[in-house]
């Protein structure tokens, strides 16, 4: 039996605005599978973001059942709940949102200095293997305002790797990238999802979503379509075909 | 969560943005520094007020005469009332105590005479004991002795003050004869320097000779005028003035419904009264340096508020991969803590400097004491926690969600 990472069964959430309920999530199911690499895909109000939120353990849900790694996230406090997103989750922002005035390496560290199991030495060792796992080895000390939009998520990705969590979600995290650099990132992305990284990617490009083993498309808090990619692009070659871009 | 990493984050934070954490700790920093050194002037001038209290010898005990006639007649000045004798003066030897050294004393004003060089200056008309009493040493010559006293000699040993007045520089007194009032007395030692006293008063302006002879040859009188005793110790003063109160009060057959005829004064109860009016002061500067560290506290308060609302961006990320809201609290508490610490250290060096500063260039006397300097750190300490606790509270409570979106 394949290892589910994601178990989610009737999930609703519900907003109280005053007098009235917004019903942002209208009872959904699915389940990811442990090496999946899928695409959450939406318009906007579609409660993509409700359902991100809620799989990246920064909201709970109002009824149902959501296991991440086979723990039962409704029960949890909000203490656990951050200590599950420090140790089973790794985020990638759309903004990249990494602290300014902090060199990559730094930014890199942030996740561990909040789990007490890593020592110093580790912190470090482990902060070099993720920039490695990124290509970013040769820019340590560099400033967030010193590396380029794509670096920048770059050392994102490397700060979402670093604790090594089950799943990486990932927010449109191309959205503020030009073309070729978002081809970069998702060939980054599908080079860490070959190696067996789980990878949740919130979308609203259908072009993105080619990338990925699946697809899940929200409309009004329901799931309308689910189905796996026949035709997985790789975004290496995309890259490859892309024209060399001139100087002038 | 490990304290550690949490004050390593804090002072990265607090290294990102230099300046501001600069201007934050320069309020906390003149806060301790006036503390600090408006306690040192207040101390200081304390301290001075003692030391020139204690010149007039610290366990000395004073008896004057007072009148106790409540109603009718009319209030004799003190030197003029002879109610204190010889008599008592021999009581408090045989009976007390808490008495190391008594002496009678009788004073006159007049003119020293030397040659063709004169100075108003008073005598003082003692027994041998009064030196030892006053703490008072000789700097040339001899004093005189019990002998001297009973036969009423016509010897003398002058202050400073008289000394250089009448007699030319170079010239040693001693064994010269002057006159006081046209009797000739015989200097036969020379009074080491005591400066001025508390009141300003020059304490070496002063002849003496024992009582007899001022009393016989000078004043004619029988009755003394002021009892000199010194305590054995300063701790016991309390004791020996009620001591002396009991002894003069039996010499004088008084019985227990009648007031005392005499005052038994301490220099304890002197500096006592100086020195809860430089209390009083120091008092009042730490009061007026206590409100700057609390403007400088709310400045800290201030900038932890903004910090928080200008950083919710990356409150929210530090909650999303996987700070608590205890972490968050921690780090903006630590921040304000080591704000206010610093700040505190700088401040206490600061202080200190223009402590010596004032003394250097306005000549006051200051004193550090180590008590305002753990007392303002204390306070610093606690201002960084107290102004700093209610914004981290703020930070720890935000939503990440909400957080993450701020822009």
């Amino acid at each position: 039996m394949a290892n589910n990472i994601l178990e989610i069964q009737d999930m609703k959430r519900e907003f109280r605005m005053g007098a009235e309920t917004v019903r942002a999530l209208k009872g959904i199911s699915f389940s990811v599978q442990s090496g999946e690499f899928i695409t959450i895909m939406g318009s906007s109000g579609s409660g993509k973001t409700t359902l991100l939120n809620i799989l990246g353990c920064l909201d709970q849900p109002t009824s149902g059942t959501y296991l991440l790694d086979n723990v039962d996230i409704k029960k949890q406090t909000r203490n656990e709940l951050a200590r599950l997103r420090n140790k089973k989750i790794g985020f990638v922002f759309q903004s990249y949102n990494l602290l300014a005035r902090t060199t990559a390496l730094e930014n890199v560290e942030l996740p561990l200095f909040y789990n007490p199991a890593v020592s110093s030495a580790k912190r470090r060792k482990m902060a070099l293997r993720s920039l490695e796992a990124v290509k970013l080895s040769d820019r340590l000390d560099h400033l967030p305002n010193q590396l380029s939009g794509g670096q920048q998520q770059r050392v994102a990705i490397a700060r979402a790797l670093v604790n090594e969590p089950v799943m990486i979600l990932a927010d449109e995290a191309t959205g503020n990238l030009d073309s070729r650099t978002s081809y970069e990132i998702m060939a980054l992305i599908q080079e860490l999802n070959k190696q067996g990284r789980t990878i949740v990617f919130v979308t609203h490009e259908p072009d993105i979503a080619s990338f990925s083993s699946r697809t899940i498309t929200l409309k009004d808090g329901k799931i309308i379509k689910d189905s796996p990619n026949q035709n997985i692009r790789s975004a290496k070659e995309m890259l490859e075909s892309l024209p060399v871009s001139e100087d002038y | 969560m490990n304290i550690l990493n949490l004050v390593r984050i804090a002072i990265r934070a607090l290294f990102r943005n230099k300046m501001r954490a600069f201007l934050t700790m320069l309020g906390i920093i003149i806060g301790v520094g006036a503390v600090i050194a408006m306690v040192a002037i207040g101390q200081g001038s304390k301290k001075s007020i003692q030391d020139q209290l204690s010149t007039m010898g610290s366990n000395m005990v004073t008896i004057r005469p007072v009148s106790n006639q409540g109603t009718g007649g009319a209030r004799q000045e003190s030197a003029n009332l002879q109610t204190l004798t010889l008599d008592d003066v021999n009581a408090i030897r045989e009976q007390a105590q808490y008495i190391n050294a008594v002496s009678p004393a009788v004073q006159a004003r007049g003119q020293a005479i030397n040659a063709s060089l004169n100075w108003p200056t008073t005598l003082q008309g003692i027994s041998p004991d009064y030196l030892s009493i006053r703490d008072w040493e000789l700097k040339e010559g001899v004093s005189f002795t019990v002998a001297d006293v009973n036969g009423s000699a016509k010897v003398c040993i002058i202050g400073q003050t008289v000394a250089e007045n009448i007699f030319d520089a170079g010239e040693s007194p001693v064994g010269k004869v002057i006159r006081f009032n046209k009797i000739p007395f015989k200097i036969i030692g020379v009074l080491t320097s005591k400066g001025d006293n508390a009141f300003g008063q020059d304490q070496d302006d002063i002849m003496m000779a024992p009582y007899t002879t001022v009393q016989k040859r000078i004043l004619a009188i029988t009755h003394i005028q002021t009892i000199y005793a010194s305590a054995i110790n300063e701790e016991s003063s309390v004791l020996a003035t009620q001591e002396l109160t009991q002894i003069i009060r039996d010499s004088h057959k008084l019985s227990g419904g009648q007031a005392d005829d005499f005052t038994v004064r301490t220099q304890a109860e002197l500096i006592s009264t100086f020195s809860s009016t430089s209390e009083l002061l120091t008092v009042l500067l730490a009061a007026i340096a206590g409100i700057s560290l609390i403007v400088g506290g709310i400045g800290i308060m201030n900038i932890m508020y903004v910090s928080v609302t200008e950083r919710t961006k990356e409150i929210g990320l530090r909650m999303s991969i996987g700070a608590r809201g205890v972490d968050i609290l921690m780090q903006f508490l630590i921040e304000a803590i080591v704000i206010s610490i610093t700040g505190g250290v700088i401040g206490v060096l600061f202080g200190i400097g223009a402590s010596k500063l004032i003394t250097l260039f306005l000549s006051w006397p200051t004193l550090v004491s180590s008590s305002s300097v753990i007392l303002s750190f204390v306070v610093c300490a606690v201002t960084g926690v107290f102004f700093g606790y209610y914004p981290a509270q703020k930070a720890s409570q935000l939503d990440p969600i909400e957080a993450l979106r701020y822009e």
